[in-house]
This record gives C-alpha cells, sequence and structure tokens, in this order.
C-alpha cells in the first residue's frame, strides 16, 4: 500500500515536471521579450492609509469613466474608516448619495463614442485580472504618436484608455531593439523590449509615483472583495476552534476504541 | 467487557467533544440567521429620506414613502391643534403611554413641532392604509361627534388629528411617530431622530 | 400524549414522548439496524472516512445551497449581480457562498477518493455490485449538478463552458443539432437555459441525489461494508450472532469519523477562510467577468473535476468519437464488477500485474486533469492521447489481465486494527 502511494507520487512528480518543461519551452527564441511580467504589485489590503490614498487616487482620476458598479460609498467609507462627513466631500463628486454604489459620471454611450468601447467597470477588475496586472497596465504606458490618444501599453497592446496620469507619473517612452533569432532552423528577427525612458517628468518622482499606483491597485484589490481583511482574521479563529474540537474527538476515539481488540 | 476503563475520563471527553461540539454548531449557525437580516441594499433603500415640507399649505396633508411605507405630512392648522384637546376623554390613550413614537414625539400634539405631524400611515389594528377626513361632522363613517383625523375603513379604526386612537376603535395603539427631524425649517429628514437641539432649528 | 402512558398498568417498554413515538415511528428501530447495530468490520483505515465526509459535505451543499438561493436572481439580466449582491451586500452571504463552491469541489475530492478505495480494496465485487453501481450512478448525477450549479453565477466561464458542453450534443449524428437547441430551449445559451438549469440545479437533481444515497447506504447496509482485507466478517461469528470482527457502527464509527470530520474541516475551513478561489481552481477568474457572448475566454477550461474527460474529449481530432469516448470513459466503471475476474478484493493480496495497471490508472486520471487545464496543443495533446489509451487499457484489458493475476493467500480473519 504504502509503495504503492509512492510510485504514485513519484510518477505524478516526473510528469508534472515534463509538462512544466513543455510549457517553459514551447516558443522557441522567437517569442517577444515581456519583461513587465515581472512586476509585481505586491497588492495588500491591510494598510488603511494605503487603501484611502487609493481611494482618493481613483475617484480623481479613474472614476470619471470607471465605475465600481457593486461598491456603495458608504462600504468604503465604513471599511476604510473614512467618516461619513469626509468621504461626503472628498470621495462624492458626482452628487450620488453615500448610500449609491459608485457609479461615473459618464454615460456609457458617448464614453463608446469617444473611446471606440464604453470602459470596463472596474469592481472586480482584481479578481479576474488579478492585482499584478492592474500594476503592470498603469505603468505600461508609452508615449506612441500612432494612437489616436497618443499612448500605448505594454500589457494591452493598442488599449483605448488614453494615460490619464501622464500628469503625474510622467511620459515615458518605449525602447525596443530589433534582434536576430533562431526558430525552427530559420533566423528571424524579433522586437525586444530594452525599457522605459522618461521623456517629460512628472509632478511624482518615480519613486512617489509607484507609491501612487499601488495605492490604487491596493485600493482595486480590496474593491474585489471587500471582505477579505475581516475574513483572514476570522479564519484564525475558526481554525483553532476546529483544532481543539478535533483534539477533543481525537481523544475521545482513543479512549473508546481501548474496548476493541 | 474491559475492567480498567477510566470511566470518569470517557465521561469527561464525551462531554468536552459534545459540548465542542455543540458550541462549534452554534456558531456555524450564525452566519444563517444573521444572512436574514436586512441586506446591505434593503438598509440602503431603507436610507433616511430629505422632504422638502415647503409648498405644504396649513391643513394639507402629503404623503412620502419611506421603508416602503407611507409617511404622512400634515400641515396642522391652529383650529386642527385647538381640536386635539376637545376629544381627549375618548381617547384610548391620550397620553400615548402604551404606543410607539420616538421620544422627542412623547407629547400631546405627538409632533417636533406642533404646526406639522409626521405619522406611519399604517393602522395599527391589521396594516390597512387609513383615509382622512379632516374636516369635523357626520359623514361617510363618522358621527356628528367626529373632530377630524383619520379614519380605516377596513375594520372601522378612528385617529385623531394626532394619530390617538378612539374608543370604540379595534385598534388599541395610536398611529405610529417615525424617527425624523428639521435641519432646517422647510426640510423634514425622515428616518434619522436627529439630537434634540435639531428638533427645532 | 404522556398521560396516556402514565396511566397503563403494564410497564412499557418506553415510557413518554419517546415510547409513544417508538409505538407509531421506527425511528429506534432506524437507529439499531444503521448505528448501534450496524455491524462493520474493525479494521477499516483512512480510506474509510470518505463516505461519512460525503455525507457532511452533501448537507453543507444543501444547507449552504438553500440560503443561496434566497438571495440568488436566476435571470440573464441579473444574475451575475445577484451574486456580488450576496458576496457583498447580504450579511454573511459571502460565507455562504464560498461554503457552497468550496464545497463543490470538497465533494470531488472525497468522492473520487471514496471511489479509489472501492478499487483498491475491491468494494465493487460481489456481493456489492448494486452499492457500487447506485455510487456510480451519484457521481454522474453530480457532475451534473455539478456543471448546472457552474452555470448559475452567469460569468464569462459559465457561459463559454455551458456552451461547449451542451455544443457536445450536436455531435450525434442527425439529431443532434435539434437536440443542443431542446436542451438550451435557444439558439445558443441564454436566460431561457439558465432558468432550466437553475430549476434542475436546486430541486430536480438534489431530490434524485439524496433519494440514491440513501438507497446507497440501504443497499450497502444489507450487504455490509468491505474492508482493506476484502475478507466477508460475517463468515465468522460469535455465539450471538454477531460477527467477530465486527464492531457497532455506533460508538466506534461515529466517534472515529468525527475525527475525520475535524480534520475535514479544518482544511475545508482553511481554503474557504485563506484561499477560496484555490488559485483559480476552483473559482475561475474569467469567471468574475460577467457573461459575454461576443467574448470567449482566452482558453475555456472546465472546473478541475470534470478535467480529466475534457482532455480525453480533446485528445481526439474529431468530434463525434471525442464526445462517445468521453462517455465512455465514465461509463466503464459501471462495468468495473464484471471487467474484474480476480477473485480475490484487496490490493493488499493482489498481483503486482493489478498494481501496476492500478497504478497507471491513477496517474493516468490525475495526469488527464492536469492536461484538461492546459492549452490543446504540442506536447499536451501527445500525452492526453497517451494517457488516455493507459485510462482505457486498465479498463479494457481487465479481462484478461486479472484473470492471469497471481494473487497472495488472502487470511481468514481481518489484520488488526487502525
Amino acid at each position: 500500500m504504502r509503495k504503492l502511494l509512492s510510485c504514485l507520487f513519484v510518477a505524478l512528480c516526473g510528469f508534472t515536471g515534463i509538462a512544466g518543461a513543455s510549457s517553459g519551452g514551447g516558443g522557441g527564441g522567437c517569442t517577444p521579450n515581456a519583461p513587465w511580467e515581472q512586476w509585481h504589485a505586491n497588492a495588500s489590503v491591510t494598510s488603511l492609509s494605503s487603501l484611502q490614498r487609493g481611494a482618493r487616487n481613483y475617484v480623481n482620476y479613474c472614476l470619471g469613466c470607471h465605475s465600481l458598479q457593486y461598491m456603495r460609498y458608504s462600504r468604503i467609507a465604513e471599511d476604510l474608516d473614512i467618516g461619513e462627513q469626509q468621504a461626503k466631500s472628498n470621495l462624492i463628486f458626482t452628487g450620488a448619495s453615500i448610500h449609491d454604489y459608485v457609479k461615473s459620471a459618464m454615460p456609457a454611450k458617448d464614453a463608446e463614442e469617444w473611446f471606440g468601447r464604453a470602459p470596463p467597470d472596474l469592481s472586480l477588475i482584481a479578481r479576474a485580472r488579478g492585482a499584478d496586472y492592474i500594476y503592470q497596465f498603469l505603468k505600461g504606458f508609452y508615449v506612441d504618436e500612432g494612437r489616436p490618444t497618443g499612448a500605448n501599453n505594454l500589457v494591452l497592446k493598442d488599449t483605448a484608455m488614453p494615460y490619464v496620469l501622464a500628469n503625474v507619473g510622467g511620459q515615458h517612452k518605449a525602447v525596443f531593439t530589433l534582434q536576430k533569432c533562431v526558430e525552427n532552423g530559420e533566423e528571424k528577427m524579433v522586437r525586444h523590449f530594452d525599457g522605459l525612458e522618461t521623456v517629460v517628468p512628472g509632478e511624482l518622482s518615480e519613486e512617489e509615483y509607484d507609491g501612487f499606483v499601488r495605492d490604487i491597485v491596493n485600493f482595486l484589490q480590496y474593491v474585489g472583495e471587500p471582505v477579505q481583511a475581516k475574513r483572514q482574521r476570522l479564519g484564525v479563529w475558526v481554525i483553532l476552534f476546529l483544532v481543539v474540537f478535533t483534539l477533543f474527538a481525537w481523544m475521545l476515539k482513543k479512549e473508546i476504541w481501548k474496548d476493541v481488540d | 467487557m474491559n475492567d480498567e476503563v477510566d470511566q470518569g475520563r470517557r465521561h469527561f471527553l464525551t462531554l468536552a467533544t459534545m459540548a465542542t461540539g455543540a458550541i462549534g454548531a452554534g456558531f456555524a449557525a450564525v452566519p444563517f440567521v444573521a444572512s436574514w437580516k436586512p441586506s446591505a441594499r434593503a438598509r440602503a433603500l431603507g436610507a433616511p429620506v430629505t422632504v422638502d415640507v415647503s409648498t405644504l399649505e396649513p391643513g394639507a396633508i402629503m404623503t412620502v414613502s419611506w421603508r416602503r411605507q407611507p409617511i404622512w405630512i400634515v400641515r396642522r392648522t391652529k383650529e386642527m391643534l385647538a381640536s386635539l384637546a376637545q376629544a381627549e376623554d375618548r381617547l384610548k390613550d391620550p397620553s400615548s403611554a402604551s404606543s410607539d413614537q420616538p421620544e422627542f414625539a412623547h407629547n400631546n400634539y405627538r409632533s417636533r413641532k406642533p404646526e406639522y405631524l409626521v405619522l406611519v400611515g399604517v393602522c395599527t389594528h391589521l396594516g390597512c392604509l387609513p383615509k382622512t377626513r379632516f374636516d369635523p361632522g357626520a359623514g361617510d363613517g363618522v358621527g356628528p361627534d367626529w373632530p377630524g383625523g383619520f379614519f380605516c375603513v377596513c375594520h372601522g379604526s378612528k385617529f385623531d388629528l394626532a394619530g390617538r386612537v378612539f374608543e370604540g376603535s379595534p385598534a388599541s395603539a395610536n398611529l405610529r411617530v417615525p424617527p425624523y427631524y428639521f435641519p432646517d425649517d422647510n426640510t423634514v429628514l425622515l428616518g434619522e431622530s436627529g439630537s434634540a437641539a435639531t428638533g427645532v432649528a | 400524549m404522556a398521560n396516556g402512558n402514565e396511566t397503563e398498568p403494564s410497564k412499557a417498554p418506553a415510557t413518554g414522548l419517546s415510547g409513544w413515538l417508538e409505538a407509531r415511528f421506527p425511528g429506534h428501530k432506524f437507529v439499531r439496524e444503521h448505528l448501534t447495530g450496524y455491524w462493520a468490520p474493525k479494521n477499516f483505515n483512512f480510506w474509510y472516512f470518505f463516505g461519512s465526509l460525503a455525507l457532511v459535505v452533501l448537507i453543507v451543499q444543501i444547507v449552504s445551497g438553500i440560503f443561496l438561493a434566497m438571495n440568488y436572481t436566476p435571470s440573464e439580466e441579473a444574475a451575475f449581480a445577484s451574486i456580488e449582491y450576496i458576496m457583498r451586500e447580504v450579511e454573511w452571504g459571502w460565507l455562504i457562498r464560498y461554503m457552497h463552491s468550496t464545497g463543490a469541489s470538497a465533494f470531488f475530492i472525497i468522492i473520487y477518493l471514496h471511489m479509489f478505495r472501492g478499487m483498491l480494496y475491491g468494494s465493487y465485487k460481489k456481493p456489492r455490485e448494486l452499492v457500487w453501481l447506485i455510487g456510480m450512478l451519484i457521481y454522474v448525477l453530480l457532475m451534473a449538478e455539478g456543471f448546472f450549479g457552474y452555470v448559475l453565477p452567469w460569468g464569462n466561464m459559465s457561459y463559454w463552458g455551458a456552451q461547449v458542453i451542451v455544443s457536445l450534443f450536436s455531435a450525434i449524428p442527425g439529431v443532434g443539432d435539434g437536440l443542443a437547441e431542446w436542451v438550451r430551449g435557444d439558439y445558443s445559451i441564454s436566460g431561457i437555459t439558465l432558468n432550466r438549469f437553475f430549476a434542475l440545479h436546486v430541486v430536480a437533481l438534489p431530490l434524485l441525489l439524496v433519494m440514491l444515497v440513501y438507497a446507497h447506504i440501504m443497499a450497502l447496509h444489507e450487504v455490509g461494508s468491505n474492508n482493506p482485507d476484502g475478507v466477508e466478517i460475517k463468515k465468522k461469528k460469535r455465539a450471538d450472532g454477531t460477527p467477530l470482527d465486527g464492531i457497532p457502527f455506533h460508538p466506534y464509527y461515529t466517534y472515529k469519523d468525527m475525527v475525520g470530520v475535524g480534520v475535514f474541516l479544518i482544511i475545508f475551513c482553511a481554503v474557504i477562510f485563506f484561499a477560496p478561489t484555490f488559485g483559480g481552481l476552483f473559482l475561475e477568474k474569467p469567471n468574475f467577468e460577467p457573461a459575454n457572448a461576443l467574448s470567449t475566454p482566452e482558453h475555456i477550461a472546465p472546473v478541475w473535476y470534470f478535467t480529466p474527460y475534457y482532455a480525453i474529449l480533446r485528445a481526439v481530432p474529431d468530434k463525434l468519437t471525442g464526445a462517445l469516448l468521453m462517455g465512455l470513459a465514465i461509463v466503464m466503471f459501471f462495468f468495473l464488477p464484471w471487467l474484474d475476474r480476480c477473485k480475490v478484493k484487496s490490493i493488499r493480496y493482489r498481483g503486482t500485474i493489478y498494481k501496476v495497471f492500478l497504478g497507471a490508472f491513477a496517474v493516468s486520471f490525475v495526469a488527464l486533469a492536469y492536461l484538461g487545464l492546459q492549452p490543446a496543443e504540442g506536447l499536451y495533446v501527445v500525452l492526453a492521447r497517451l494517457f488516455t489509451v493507459i485510462y482505457f487499457a486498465f479498463f479494457l484489458l481487465m479481462p484478461v489481465y486479472t484473470r492471469f493475476e497471481k494473487t497472495r493467500p488472502v487470511p481468514e480473519r481481518v489484520t488488526g486494527h487502525a
């Protein structure tokens, strides 16, 4: 029995190894590099001050177009420990009631005309795409005169979204070089991304801007599942309780089973 | 079966396991029971309502909806207020001792300002919506001694112009007064009692 | 009622309310037959926890499901939003929803281990063929229940998952397209489909499942439980007629199972509270976007518990053959009691050839589950084909290799207890 299980285990490990290797090496040498995929947001919803700043940044820079249709102002105020009065004066610019959902002031129809598609609701963006994606997207804008918005994005190529954070984060140029590569014995050229270069500095230093973006990411992570911090705090107690129960049950079982010989 | 069984230990462990299990089951029931409480949506829809009363004429009534209940706001005239004292001996609960109202409305005219009467327009008998009959005197269902008030056609309960129930009505309690206050002279905020100071702006 | 009994001169075996009830309802009889008087082999090991755990999860799913149904709206326009309403606005709604979504995956993990236990110790063999068949029926219904339930949140993966699975019906020659249309009630998956899936998920299938689970347990208690030694304990009895190697289910196994339930709940709650999406396996990322008939998720993969069959489906280039093979992969289990010709039940005393085949089968099953989650390209397809062949070889060659199996002698009595 033990032997069989260990055989299974070894076989599985070997198998996942093969499969892992195959997925890593599938592209050959001609896949364009994407170093931004390694930019991690390290999102966390435990810092109230970061979430508060994120909420402020969001209503100032994002809410013009992107609603949070499943989120109420009152819930944000309560969870982020913002007083009702303060929330009314600092978060609500659309004339909404504090009990309302966070809706964008822009009519979806106009938005579709202006941008070609309606800006998506972002209530669940952190759950659908992950916090890192938002971070990479917000940090991935670069100047591209060929686009109607004058900007392009590393993560979401040809995004319809203009670079609304340009004043804060500054304008960047993406440096691409063409490099030779070999695929299936054929020599080809592949576009290699070398990095972003600042062309026009923004109001914030690079480090400050990074914090600015992270605050937004943390806020959206919170918005994706407002209960998550509470959920984890509660989980610890639940599991501790269950451990006590299991311990008692185990001791009782041991005791009762003394009868069985 | 086994002479060396420690019955005390066995007893204790059974008790401890069962007690922990019962407590756990109790905890596990909490989310399910609590999920029946009004949700955030229900609470948002039941949030306080601001009502502009600047256009309300003396002697007129307006009905607004708060928490899916009709709320009456009556601007009482001097005559209407005077009628309150006339029929007090025929009321079941003239001082509203056993009726439901916020502390601020615990007076003879049952309101923050004598002029404005704010009531939940739901009969305290079985939940019908009473009709208004402000003119004194006999007529559909009320006798000649009628001082003006509210009349419920369902089962014939009668209330005066402070929502107090008359003797002989099936309803036993006065009409309920919701929590409210006046943020300013022309506005009623329904659903919150405010502080004592904000009662009269 | 109690008074009626007190005035009786003769001493009744039980008085008061319980006596009154006993005379009218077979409650005590039920407890006697299935708990205190049900004699189970004393050598159950770890693998024997999963039956009672499946029952626990069934109850969790029914209770949490009832409370979810109180706030869920089965309509095209409101379904997705009503899930977020549950997650954010209903008091504790998030916990009830995570219980249900995690419970679905837990159910399948437990059922798969429960089935594997049956294969390890030959629990499907005579006289327990019917127990196995009812169990397999439960498994198939559970897959249907899981599929319908997965559509309800009306996320983009719900939508496209339903689209793909229902399209499988159109593989049937002649009537296929009409059948798929009939199942959907529309030309593609729509609110009409959602409504009928909702009705099946919350009423029809749970009813059937509960009835079948009852039948499964009744059938088991009729023939008695198997055990890790595959020895029939009914053969050796004490003078009072109770089996020598048996112990009453209650208190011994009720208390033992309580430990199993405790350990299970620790793991279950760890997932609920710390990893409810389980890295996108239990709740998939594309399902946090509402259903969109104009945009397919980058790669469609069903929830993990269907992926072994999905991998088999994709391993075959032809749609009809693929669908057939997928169906056959499930049907194979039903024939297990008759494919296996070996007289010995437990793996402990079976030949190396069976151990190798069973091991290869288990590896294939897990590998196919993994491959079903990957894109169908390159090496993945080759591996999926290889493991599909092993999967079927296990069943189809079974009448051959089990006949010539070199088994070890089976003991007269069970060996020890855990």
